[in-house]
């Protein structure tokens, strides 16, 4: 870079340079949004094949595919890549695509920063998967990895799993700090908060949960890391520890982390639902103010997910009606939407598809949901495939499906082509029917006692369980089919406009179709 | 002064890459460490894959830094840009408050709970089976176990080392800060005097830590197995300690760029954020003073 003063060298853009050093080394946020959404597929795929390795083996009752041993890392590494390889970098590459365009900015706060946030997660998932394949195998104690089955019993990867977090981790923080100085900082001007976009305002409120809560999980994962090299006795009671101790850290967390996991969801259904009624979304304030209090109550409920591990009454008590509290405005929210589209001019495109469906059944999951927390009644469902029904049905139809109406609604926009509708339709119709049949019985098999996390059950069980096998296998090969259709859009497709969308609403829809690498060099004045 | 300057997007960088490679082999390498040696194997190759890492990433450091200040010293930088770097670095320190927050709850849990549990109180009929005769105290000097978790013999009171450290540290962030108003004012001397007493008093905090550190193992038998007491007081004062370390490391870089003459009355974030994050590291000390060492 020229040492003299030049602000005309912002002026002179180039396009995107050429080959692979275009990725290694790029700061556009459109580069570093369209590499986090294909590393998220990638895993995707990664995650849903181990799925389908527990289904099958989940088939029939016996065990025929795999040993209990390996049974336990992939419903263990199936969860983490689920979590943290899929569902949440989906969500951090939808951001960085969106939210300059949304906001009017020329890119995010800190571009730099923000490819080492990428970079780093296809590091941490080298190291985590290659713990299949070292000595002792993957970890095996369940995403959730307590203490002491994780510290005292774990296998030897534990420690390797332990960093690949650590580095997850610092992706996170670091990407959570560029979006919030990215909102609060570069919006262009005449965008006061509350003009800005839902999708912006949950990304806002994400953001700052992620900064609060993942520094916890490196705590939890480093006070691991000490009972097991270094003899300490954070989770050991014969040192006057406790592994009740790891719980309470792990979910203060967990907690926040999974309404991480389905606030950025939450805006984009608003700007869908809003776009496909042609109508304003519903109560705009209100819904501000709905995840502001979900994001705030989130941290004070996490331990209904221990209540059946000794908590005292009180404490079961307090965070029952806490988590019953948070239904309030997210029922406000899911009132919102369907009121938005009241008296609205709809149609079903994909991405409206996949947007209703979202409504309904992740009220579904919210429902599951009220059920657990109940706390008396949480201790028949409690470790039960009732609460594998539940975070399935949240996060399947409700942040996957998001994630999938989110691509399939901003794909023009990406690509500059329409995708194909007939086969984004066959996309979600297939994917609706093998989803409800894959969990949906899984209700039925919780409440009639099937534990978790087990490969082999009971006989009673085993009608259900080929229904859900069936529909696990059906829901993962239709997920090819995305991948078809979004290479097939990238390649070519009906030439999409600026807003191939007739009742999409903000900045993002001023841009043409494929947006250029560099937009809004200048900010636009908003009105 | 131009008007609006635009708002600065280097166009490509080597940095993150080259960070991600350094930071994954540092701590692929730290791992391979630990895991070989509970094994009883080799630390050789893991001991070289943590050393390249380490230069790897102090490489990076040095150009990634080096390239932000270049680009500041030029001009490139509107004050939004300077917007987004204070932004970036209060949400930092509030991330690294969230990581002490989670010991200091583990702390708190610990000595509320867990510990008077264990002790009999409430009821709860565990700790009676597992562990008769157990005495619920804080500091826990004798734990339910201790042929497992064999106690100290003493634990370090407040009034001696630790009050010298509170000084050291609440004088700094006062020298440091009147550097800032020195800094503010054009005086170059004052701040180099008081910039550089406020790094010896950052050495000198480490050097009477690491002390303390060794006559706890050497004399008192205070280590991190020595049960809950030492894991939570090793934890906390540890990464204390390291974050100190950090800080003084910040301070010096910006002591060396004070000399090469970077800094003006009006632009130094750099200098700020330094002392933004020692005043930090100085809050922390005063809350680990009350909650680990007095309380």
């Amino acid at each position: 870079m020229s040492a003299v003063a030049d602000t005309h060298s912002q002026e002179h853009h180039h396009g995107p340079a050429s080959g692979i050093t275009r990725w290694l080394f790029t700061t556009n946020h459109k580069d570093i949004g369209t590499m986090y959404l294909i590393f998220s597929f990638a895993m995707f795929l990664l995650g849903g094949s181990m799925a389908m390795v527990i289904r099958a083996e989940l088939f029939q009752p016996g065990l025929q595919i795999v040993q209990p041993e390996f049974f336990n890392q992939m419903t263990t590494m199936h969860g983490l890549i689920m979590v943290f390889g899929a569902v949440m970098p989906a969500f951090v590459g939808l951001a960085n695509w969106m939210l300059p365009l949304m906001i009017g900015a020329p890119d995010m706060a800190l571009p730099r920063m923000n490819n080492w946030s990428f970079w780093l997660l296809p590091c941490a998932f080298l190291i985590l998967v290659s713990t299949l394949f070292m000595q002792g195998g993957a970890p095996n104690f369940g995403w959730t990895f307590y203490a002491p089955l994780s510290t005292t019993y774990g296998p030897p990867s534990t420690t390797f799993f332990i960093f690949a977090i650590h580095i997850m981790g610092i992706s996170s923080i670091m990407g959570a700090i560029n979006v919030i100085a990215t909102i609060l900082n570069l919006r262009a001007p005449g965008m006061t908060l509350m003009k800005m976009p839902l999708f912006v305002w949950t990304w806002l409120i994400t953001a700052f949960l992620l900064i609060a809560v993942m520094p916890v999980l490196a705590g939890v994962v480093t006070m691991m890391l000490m009972d097991i090299h270094f003899g300490t006795s954070f989770f050991d009671a014969s040192g006057g520890g406790d592994p009740v101790l790891f719980q309470h850290v792990f979910w203060f967390f967990g907690h926040p982390e999974v309404y991480i996991m389905i606030l950025p969801a939450f805006g984009a259904i608003s700007h869908i639902v809003s776009a496909f009624s042609r109508k304003p979304l519903f109560g705009y304030a209100s819904m501000v103010y709905a995840v502001g209090a979900i994001a705030l109550l989130s941290f004070v409920v996490w331990a209904h997910h221990m209540f059946t591990v000794g908590v005292p009454l009180t404490g079961q008590l307090f965070f029952m009606y806490a988590t019953m509290l948070i239904a309030v405005p997210t029922g406000v929210k899911v009132f919102n939407w369907v009121t938005t589209m009241f008296r609205g001019s709809l149609t079903f495109e994909t991405p409206m598809l996949f947007a209703v469906a979202f409504i309904i059944l992740f009220t579904i999951g919210g429902f599951s949901g009220l059920m657990l927390a109940i706390a008396p009644a949480d201790f028949q469902y409690h470790d039960t495939y009732f609460v594998v029904a539940h975070f399935h049905y949240v996060l399947v139809p409700g942040a996957i499906f998001g994630i999938f109406a989110a691509a399939y609604f901003w794909l023009p926009k990406w690509t500059g082509h329409m995708y194909d509708e007939t086969l984004g339709k066959t996309h979600f119709w297939l994917s609706f029917v093998g989803m409800n049949l894959a969990f949906f019985p899984m209700h039925f098999l919780g409440l009639a006692g099937m534990p978790r996390r087990i490969p082999d059950y009971a006989l009673q069980f085993a009608d259900f369980n080929m229904v859900s096998s069936i529909g696990a296998f059906m829901f993962g090969a239709t997920q090819i089919l995305f991948l078809f259709i979004v290479v097939k859009c990238v390649r070519g497709g009906e030439k999409a406009p600026a807003k191939p969308w007739e009742g999409a609403e903000g900045l993002e829809w001023t841009v043409p179709s494929p947006a250029p690498y560099h937009t809004f060099a200048t900010p636009p004045e908003v009105k | 002064m131009a008007q609006e300057q635009s708002y600065y997007v280097p166009e490509q960088s080597k940095w993150p890459i080259i960070a991600t490679v350094g930071l994954g082999l540092t701590l692929y390498g730290v791992a391979s460490i630990m895991v070989n040696a509970k094994q009883g194997e080799s630390t050789t190759l893991s001991w070289l894959m943590f050393f390249a890492g380490a230069l790897v990433m102090a490489y990076m450091l040095f150009g990634w830094f080096g390239s932000v200040i270049r680009e500041g010293r030029a001009g490139l930088y509107s004050d939004q840009m300077d917007r987004s770097f204070r932004w970036g670095m209060s949400w930092f320190i509030f991330s690294e408050v969230m990581f002490f927050a989670a010991f200091f709850g583990a702390l708190f849990y610990v000595r509320v709970f867990a510990v008077p549990w264990l002790g009999g109180e409430g009821d709860k009929a565990t700790a009676n089976m597992l562990w008769e005769g157990f005495q619920a105290s804080w500091p826990l000097v004798n734990n339910p176990d201790p042929e497992a978790y064999p106690g100290p013999k003493e634990i370090i009171g407040p009034w001696g080392l630790p009050l010298i450290n509170t000084i050291l540290l609440v004088s700094s962030s006062f020298t440091i800060t009147v550097a800032h108003h020195a800094l503010k004012a054009g005086n170059r001397q004052k701040l180099k005097l008081w910039l550089g007493a406020t790094i010896l008093l950052g050495l000198a905090f480490l050097v009477l830590q690491a002390e303390e550190y060794m006559h706890a193992y050497q004399d008192l038998d205070l280590t991190l197995s020595s049960g809950i007491y030492g894991s939570t007081f090793f934890m906390l004062t540890g990464f204390h300690g390291a974050h100190v370390t950090l800080g003084t490391i910040m301070l010096i870089v910006m002591f060396f760029r004070v000399q090469k003459g970077h800094f003006t009355e009006d632009s130094h974030f750099g200098f700020e954020a330094s002392s933004w994050y020692w005043h930090f590291v100085d809050v922390v000390w005063l809350c680990l003073f009350v909650f680990v060492y007095i309380i």
